[in-house]
């Protein structure tokens, strides 16, 4: 079955996109809790890394993204790959280590890709996945194909000197790539005031001649919003953009995390600006939805998920047998 | 007789007027033609769109040869000097080497990195070092290291057809000098991961790669005018390195001397040594197997300092007289 675009559009532009947008950000909140609940019975192992709070940025962008548009992802990077279109069993089953998942159990949770839907792969590396983005935005340009390519990246990113030289040839070529930077506020404990003498870290792209927005990275419209003019820009051969999408991580950085660096008091502050509410109540604002019809979108995300969950469990369990000969592709 | 430079860039352009989605990239590779002078008149061919001049940043560019690699292209990523991969590592090492493997075949990464390695311009440490071992301990790549123009033209070619990441490495000292045997015309390719039996002797196998392999030949013929015969073989790619030339070579001749130019620690030539030590063929040996390597230390300035840091013509043979004629 060849992939269809996603919804695509404003996310208060109709009701279907605003059912979209909420059950998008339902899906991705619905699925880490999901995760974190398998983590929790020991029927997953390894570690995770989850984006409780800050589903709004990669809903909005890809809402702004046809399916064609490609993006390279992160360490926490499982909103990146639902908003995208990825499928949720293969998702689970992954992380599960079954043989149906993504990588067949050779990834893990930082290593999903799905070329279906132009997700170029999520990326253990922090800002491994930024060169890769602007290759791949400069074969769009070779191949005069006008699609656009999105790099997803948390605030740790902007300080690797992978940033710095793909922002500076994305800007000298006119790449069609959009850098999103999801400032949650820590690279794993290091607060953004401890690592930047920034006040707003989209002032980064200025060095390389490249715009630099700053967003409410919990307000999906304004994430659209944004996403959608640095899209167009890029798709129109105008270069790339910096979008700061500004969030916050309620989780811990990974499962060792103990949350030493910050206070219950900054958690529970930042909760009550919690992107799926502020989108809720928006729609109630502009009257798009019903109580009722938002209820059975929640409901809808959670069904998604436990079938995903059900299905993976089932699921065969990853073989060694085939590893060495899965190193190098074959010869075409 | 074409240099190897110059079969270097026959290669790439062959390979450039086949498929649309092949392309260079790298520092000064445009207009200068490359440090070396590799890709001279290609620019002028092929235009800036495919013979891509980038900023001097080893870790964006090969990062976005990976990107273009993953949407349809083929790049060819030359680095100016092979000591300057490092800046690229993580590109190299951990995305690219570990893209098609780690997220479950689904994508691959068909381009190579291209660049000059070895010792002997005066340029020192970080400038003149072999880096091909590396890249051996790192799954997911390919390890090219070809010894005459000959070789590296049909090798660049199925390295740019490989459906995964080639490192390619070229001596430097290699570039402006003709090999032993003419260039095939055309676009013949050689196969990745095939040994070469260059010569062909009764008495001892040599196996050795890049410029090392010249000096082998070197030391077989001074061997032969003393009536004793050398096989020399070289792999060719040293990651998948194939052991079965060898193999067959040392249960004929019974005596196996290994030579690189890289420091002998943790050397490709300690996998072969050990392979033949642990095979079928540990029976036939009749002399204890010699290896031949650079000192471990990172490579002087001084002629004179520089010359003792990696093997000579003289070392090699010496170790060969030793085996041949202390174990008949």
């Amino acid at each position: 079955m060849a992939p269809k675009d996603l919804m695509i559009g404003h996310p208060l532009s109709s009701k279907a996109h605003a059912k979209h947008a909420l059950l998008y950000m339902w899906k991705i909140r619905k699925f880490e809790d999901a995760v974190e609940d398998l983590f929790g019975r020991g029927m997953m192992h390894g570690t995770m890394h989850l984006s409780v709070g800050q589903e709004a940025s990669p809903t909005g962008v890809c809402m702004a993204l046809k399916i064609t548009d490609q993006i390279t992802s992160t360490h926490r990077g499982h909103g990146h790959c639902i908003a995208k279109g990825a499928d949720l069993t293969r998702m689970i089953a992954e992380l599960l280590g079954k043989e149906i998942g993504y990588c067949g159990g050779r990834g893990g949770s930082m290593h999903i890709a799905d070329v279906e839907t132009g997700n170029l792969g999520a990326n253990g590396i922090v800002a491994g996945g930024i060169p890769i983005a602007t290759g791949a935005a400069l074969a769009s340009k070779l191949q005069k194909n006008e699609n656009v390519v999105v790099s997803f990246f948390g605030d740790g990113a902007l300080n690797e000197g992978a940033f710095h030289e793909a922002a500076n040839m994305a800007a000298i070529w006119k790449l069609p790539v959009v850098f999103v930077c999801e400032n949650n506020k820590y690279g794993m404990s290091n607060s953004t005031e401890k690592a930047f003498a920034l006040e707003n870290l989209a002032d980064r792209g200025l060095g390389y001649g490249i715009p630099g927005v700053t967003v409410d990275g919990n307000d999906v419209v304004a994430v659209y919003e944004a996403a959608e003019q640095a899209v167009q820009r890029a798709r129109n051969s105008g270069g790339p953009t910096l979008i700061e999408c500004v969030t916050y991580r309620w989780k811990g950085h990974s499962r060792s995390d103990k949350n030493l660096y910050r206070t219950k008091e900054e958690i529970d502050e930042w909760k009550t600006k919690e992107p799926i509410a502020k989108f809720m109540s928006l729609i109630h604002e502009k009257n798009l939805l019903t109580q009722e019809e938002m209820d059975a979108v929640q409901q809808q995300a959670t069904d998604e998920i436990i079938a995903a969950v059900n299905e993976s469990v089932k699921a065969k369990a990853a073989d060694p047998a085939g590893l060495e000969a899965a190193v190098f592709n074959a010869v075409m | 007789m074409l240099t190897m430079a110059e079969a270097v860039r026959e290669a790439m352009t062959i390979a450039m007027e086949e498929r649309p989605e092949v392309f260079l990239m790298g520092e000064d590779v445009g207009v200068y033609g490359g440090a070396f002078g590799v890709s001279a008149g290609m620019y002028e061919k092929f235009g800036a769109d495919r013979v891509i001049d980038t900023p001097i940043s080893e870790l964006g560019y090969i990062g976005a040869a990976v990107g273009a690699a993953l949407s349809g292209m083929r790049p060819i990523a030359e680095i100016q000097f092979s000591d300057f991969s490092a800046q690229a590592m993580d590109q190299i090492a951990n995305q690219a080497a570990k893209i098609h493997f780690m997220l479950g075949g689904a994508l691959h990464v068909p381009m190579v990195i291209r660049a000059p390695q070895g010792s002997g311009t005066g340029a020192a440490a970080q400038h003149s070092q072999i880096v091909e071992n590396w890249f051996t301990n790192v799954p997911g790549l390919k390890v090219v290291v070809p010894s005459n123009p000959a070789d590296a033209k049909g090798l660049l070619l199925s390295a740019i057809d490989d459906p995964n990441p080639v490192v390619f490495l070229e001596h430097k000292l290699l570039y402006k000098t003709p090999g032993w045997e003419p260039v095939p015309e055309g676009n013949a390719r050689i196969p990745l991961g095939v040994s070469r039996v260059v010569r062909t002797g009764k008495d001892l196998t040599i196996v050795a790669t890049g410029i090392m392999v010249k000096k082998s030949l070197e030391v077989a013929d001074k061997l032969s005018a003393e009536g004793i015969e050398v096989t020399v073989i070289d792999p060719r790619t040293i990651s998948p390195l194939d052991m079965s030339t060898t193999f067959e070579s040392v249960d004929l001749t019974g005596r196996l001397l290994v030579v690189q130019e890289g420091p002998s620690h943790g050397g490709f030539i300690n996998e072969v040594i050990a392979q033949v030590a642990g095979s079928h063929v540990f029976g036939s040996l009749k002399a204890p197997i010699k290896k031949v390597a650079g000192l471990n230390i990172p490579i002087p300035y001084a002629p004179q300092l520089e010359k003792a840091a990696v093997p000579q013509v003289e070392d090699i043979y010496a170790a060969a007289n030793e085996i041949v004629k202390t174990w008949r």
